[in-house]
């Protein structure tokens, strides 16, 4: 790869030190971005905590991306702690296990952590406290090829934690590209968010072990492990760990604190130079990224034979004392808050960042995979946004947009819903990371519109799709319907003709005595005919006389 | 002159060649404003517009016999695309076509009789069964055009309204109160 190829904007060319940087690697810069406060030495005070098991685990079935899990788990079976209760459904699927031994209680429909605060499938679980594990498999991942070790992780439910759980199986299956560079994310730009910062402070040697495996099966060159320079003790530690396991061609480095630096493209960017186009994927430049925990949770399911079965979650916020804990998945999030215990002035929850993250629709829903920090809001921590003024142009937006785009173009086009010339402005490069909102000096929820946008957009597409398709099986129907008309005819014909010939068969055998007899019946019935013809007139001549 | 008439000649002869090969090479069957017309209509073929499917009322648009404003399931905004590509003006519904939640057939199996009526009404195949079977829609292929509804003498099919669950949640245009500055 061909940096100097890449970098042809002059602004993008300035090599970053950042501040207190002690690695000699030349760093690169993306465009926009902005440093809100981050607020994450409340959190990183105290050591991560296992918490408490809850009197109920409420299990969604779709916590990944793409396809719902199939339950395979009977209502009142009892578990074990591990064992598989939703199958993955489809290629894009992953799946769900019992995050401790109990006995299933129900599945069916329940709130969950989803901006719509719309019910989805879940598997309640009563825990019976006494964690039970169903059989443990730890491999060995060098005896394995890349595919049986895919189809593991997808079996343990492996998605990435970052907060998009994508299935991770997927992106390691890239037959035709050839992965030169693993970059490991554990950058954790977001305010407030400290999860990825106290594992790596915690448990590097496992992350970097997961690295190892997923350099492994990606067959990847270099290991670039990338962490903002606000968490020195989580580079510190992670340094030592890379030291201390020997890992060759594996390089901590210290990056630039600056939102939103942990974005996929921009921590490619800012670790190799290489600019991800519009529409191209990393993977296509020979890169691929993993969060840090996504690494860990991988190292946990082949060297412990542990499906992902807990996560830690940061809480902070207006809560006394704001921690990170290390909770089973499904744990209702209000006993989440009870462990940080929220101050009285509190009045809603926020799933993820101040930045990304969504409100709750319940504290009562259940923890997922991706739920990487819960944070108790109040008016003041989030005053409410002062009243929205119209869109004066200023471009501040297009300024620390990170992905290049004209937001203030974006918005105009959502707004009157002319969503084909937001797409050709390339709105769906647009990462929701909400910069743009943030300097937006008149106050306008700028990533609601394009979220909008987005939505209305694939809604419009899937309709598409099933317009077509019902077109296809109209036409397929007409065609059936009209071949068999011409079936019918055909064989009715086809009767008409035999029996048609079956006449003419008849007619053809006679001889010529035969002729000769009928000849002379013929002239007979004719001299009879003329006989009662004549009969007739004679009886006409006598009634007119 | 002579040389002229011929020159002329010539290059009327080449030019009528050219336009010759052009009218073999891309002779277009059927007319493409019909296609383009059934791209925009929503596929339903439930005959709301009074033609027996959406591509008979695609070849009606374009022939100018009907309006673009007869299509319920296509929705306001089917007529303000079928607007935008004729270049006309958009025509809101009239009293007798309106649009309805988008809904799908489904048949009460206890009470079904099998007498296939309803598999020979579906314009896209979408009920699977067969004589004194039970019979069953195939949600995934249902296009809500209600015409399985009335052949059924026992009636047996239902529309239910497709309502928002999490696969087809859509984030919604914002709103919120914009208040002018003194």
């Amino acid at each position: 790869m061909e940096i100097s190829g890449i970098c042809h904007d002059r602004n993008n060319m300035r090599p970053a030190v950042p501040v207190g940087n002690d690695n000699m690697r030349k760093l690169y810069h993306f465009h926009g971005g902005i440093h809100p406060p981050s607020n994450k030495t409340q959190s990183t005070r105290a050591t991560i905590a296992r918490a408490p098991l809850p009197a109920k685990l409420v299990i969604p079935l779709h916590q990944h991306a793409g396809e719902t899990a199939k339950p395979v788990a009977r209502v009142g079976e009892r578990v074990l702690k591990g064992q598989l209760i939703g199958m993955p459904d489809g290629v894009v699927s992953s799946a769900v296990h019992a995050s401790t031994s109990g006995t299933i209680t129900a599945i069916d429909m329940q709130l969950i952590a989803h901006p719509s605060g719309l019910p989805n499938l879940c598997a309640t679980l009563i825990p019976d406290g006494k964690e039970e594990w169903a059989p443990r498999k730890t491999i060995d991942y060098r005896d394995h090829s890349p595919a049986g070790l895919q189809h593991l992780l997808r079996m343990a439910g492996v998605v990435g934690l970052g907060g998009a759980a994508f299935p991770s199986d997927l992106k390691l299956s890239l037959d035709k590209h050839k992965i030169t560079t693993l970059v490991l994310n554990g950058a954790e730009c977001e305010p407030y968010i400290t999860c990825d910062d106290m594992l790596m402070r915690e448990r590097a040697a496992e992350i970097v072990q997961g690295a190892e495996m997923l350099r492994f099966m990606l067959d990847a060159e270099e290991v670039l492990i990338g962490i903002e320079d606000n968490k020195p003790e989580a580079i510190a530690s992670m340094r030592a760990a890379v030291a201390a396991g020997g890992h060759q061609r594996m390089e901590v480095i210290a990056v630039p604190t600056v939102y939103p630096g942990g974005g996929a493209k921009q921590l490619i960017r800012v670790l190799t130079g290489i600019e991800v186009a519009a529409g191209v994927r990393s993977t296509d430049m020979g890169v691929q990224c993993f969060n840090v925990a996504t690494a860990y949770t991988i190292h946990r399911a082949f060297a412990h034979g542990e499906p992902l079965l807990s996560r830690i979650v940061t809480i902070t916020g207006n809560v006394m004392h704001p921690r990170n804990y290390e909770v089973l998945i499904g744990t209702p999030i209000a006993e989440l808050v009870a462990l940080g215990v929220a101050l009285p002035d509190t009045d809603s929850y926020i799933m993820g960042g101040p930045m990304m993250g969504f409100p709750l629709p319940s504290v009562q829903v259940p923890l997922v995979k991706a739920t990487n920090c819960i944070i108790a809001s109040s008016k003041k921590i989030f005053p409410p946004p002062p009243p929205v003024m119209p869109c004066i142009r200023c471009t501040r937006c297009a300024d620390v947009c990170p992905a290049d785009l004209q937001p203030q173009d974006l918005f105009w086009f959502a707004q009157s819903r002319e969503f084909g010339r937001a797409q050709a402005f390339n709105l769906f490069d647009c990462i929701e990371c909400g910069a743009c909102s943030y300097v937006c000096p008149s106050h306008i929820p700028l990533v609601q519109y394009y979220r909008f946008a987005k939505s209305e957009i694939h809604a419009r597409e899937h309709d598409k799709q099933l317009a077509d398709k019902a077109r296809v099986r109209h036409d397929y129907r007409e065609q059936r319907i009209e071949r068999e008309k011409q079936e019918k005819a055909d064989k009715l014909a086809a009767r008409e003709k035999a029996a048609q010939a079956a006449r003419l068969a008849d007619a053809q055998p006679l001889t010529p005595q035969q002729q000769a007899e009928q000849a002379e019946l013929e002239t007979s019935r004719a001299h009879i005919r003329e006989l009662a013809q004549s009969a007739v007139e004679h009886a006409d001549e006598g009634t007119t006389k | 002159m002579l040389s002229a008439l011929l020159v002329m000649s010539a290059i009327a002869a080449v030019l009528g060649a050219v336009l010759g090969f052009a009218a073999i090479k891309f002779h277009t069957e059927g007319n493409p404003l019909v296609d383009k017309i059934d791209d925009v209509l929503p596929q339903t073929q439930c005959g709301q517009c009074s033609y027996p499917g959406c591509k008979p009322y695609a070849t009606a648009i374009a022939a100018g016999e009907a309006d673009i404003n007869r299509c319920p399931p296509g929705g306001e905004e089917g007529i303000r695309k079928l607007a935008e590509l004729l270049g006309v003006e958009f025509k809101p519904f009239g009293e007798d076509a309106v649009p309805k939640a988008k809904s799908l057939a489904v048949i009460d199996e206890s009470t079904c009789i099998g007498c296939t009526l309803c598999i020979q009404a579906c314009p896209v195949d979408a009920i699977a069964g067969a004589a004194k079977q039970m019979h069953t829609v195939i949600a995934s292929e249902c296009t809500g055009c209600e015409l399985c509804v009335a052949p059924c003498p026992v009636d047996c099919i239902s529309m239910q309204v497709i309502g928002e669950k999490i696969t087809n949640w859509k984030w919604k245009y914002p709103v919120y109160a914009m208040t002018a500055t003194t």
